[in-house]
């Protein structure tokens, strides 16, 4: 198992490659789910304001 | 393709897509994995950085693939005064940076061991270099004006003028002395590799496209929502 993670000594190149991946496209997803979210609320709230009484 | 310039339109499909784009993404990514990280032999002469080649190269791909998209999308904006177009091209730039910028820091984490430098400016590490930047000088320019409309012309013009570098990147591993490797999976005569380092290396390309799909349909409906909330506010002022 040791032996799988050390990578035949390349563990600090092979690792951080792959976790830099996922983690910059998981924080790109979820700033765009954040976004959308946000956008759809916006969209509510200015919906509302049209439903306000003349 | 007319039929899609209706925001309306283009919302319905972005939504029937998104689902579909998550489900391919989240299996090809896990599968890719695993083929990548276990169920795939180290290289002869790399070794086990041969694994970064499952994200360094669908990464790279994708980074030409979206400036392709953006710089189509914004010819058919320029062309059409399609409003989704530039909504797509606008979705798709910071993806496409994001692919950039991983294709980039990958290469140097695989260029230390097996070239024995993090970085060289040779032509196609430079070119990338540029594409980064692109992307980069395509979003600032989309966001530098007060009148979005004039905004999204500037960057449209400068994604179309900008699109020449991609068959730079693409051919500059032939036309110039590099230690970057040649092409070896598109290739006239088939591909190169091995079949055991190809499926995950296509698994992870077909993964990054459909995350890219599934990501652009969030921005894209993210983008619309925002600008019915301009008219909206623009209709109550």
């Amino acid at each position: 198992m040791n032996d799988y993670f050390n990578m035949g000594g390349y563990a600090a190149f092979v690792w951080p490659a792959f976790a830099l991946s996922f983690g910059v496209l998981a924080t790109l997803l979820v700033a765009s789910l954040k976004s959308l979210r946000a956008s759809e609320q916006a969209l509510l709230d200015a919906g509302a304001k049209t439903e306000t009484p003349q | 393709m007319h039929r899609f310039a209706n925001p309306t339109r283009f919302v319905a499909l972005a939504r029937a897509v998104q689902p579909w784009a998550m489900t391919i993404a989240l299996a090809t990514l896990f599968a890719g994995l695993w083929f990548g990280l276990l169920a795939s032999p180290p290289d002869y002469q790399q070794g086990e950085t041969v694994r970064i080649m499952y994200v360094h190269v669908p990464a790279a791909w994708m980074a030409m693939f979206c400036y392709t998209g953006m710089a189509g999308a914004s010819a058919v904006a320029l062309v059409w005064k399609h409003a989704v177009a530039h909504v797509t091209a606008r979705a798709t730039a910071p993806i496409g940076a994001a692919f950039t910028f991983l294709a980039l820091v990958t290469g140097s984490l695989w260029g230390k061991p097996m070239w024995g430098t993090w970085w060289v400016w040779d032509a196609r590490l430079t070119s990338v270099l540029i594409l980064f930047f692109l992307y980069l000088g395509y979003m600032a320019l989309e966001n530098a004006f007060d009148d979005r409309a004039r905004g999204q012309r500037a960057a449209a013009i400068l994604a179309i003028v900008g699109a020449v570098n991609v068959p730079i990147i693409k051919f500059s591993v032939d036309w110039w002395n590099t230690l970057h490797q040649p092409a070896s999976v598109v290739r006239l005569d088939g591909p190169s590799i091995h079949p055991s380092m190809l499926t995950p290396l296509i698994l992870m390309a077909v993964g990054y496209t459909a995350f890219y799909i599934w990501v652009l349909c969030l921005r894209v409906r993210a983008d619309i929502n925002m600008s019915k909330v301009r008219a909206l506010k623009l209709r109550n002022a």
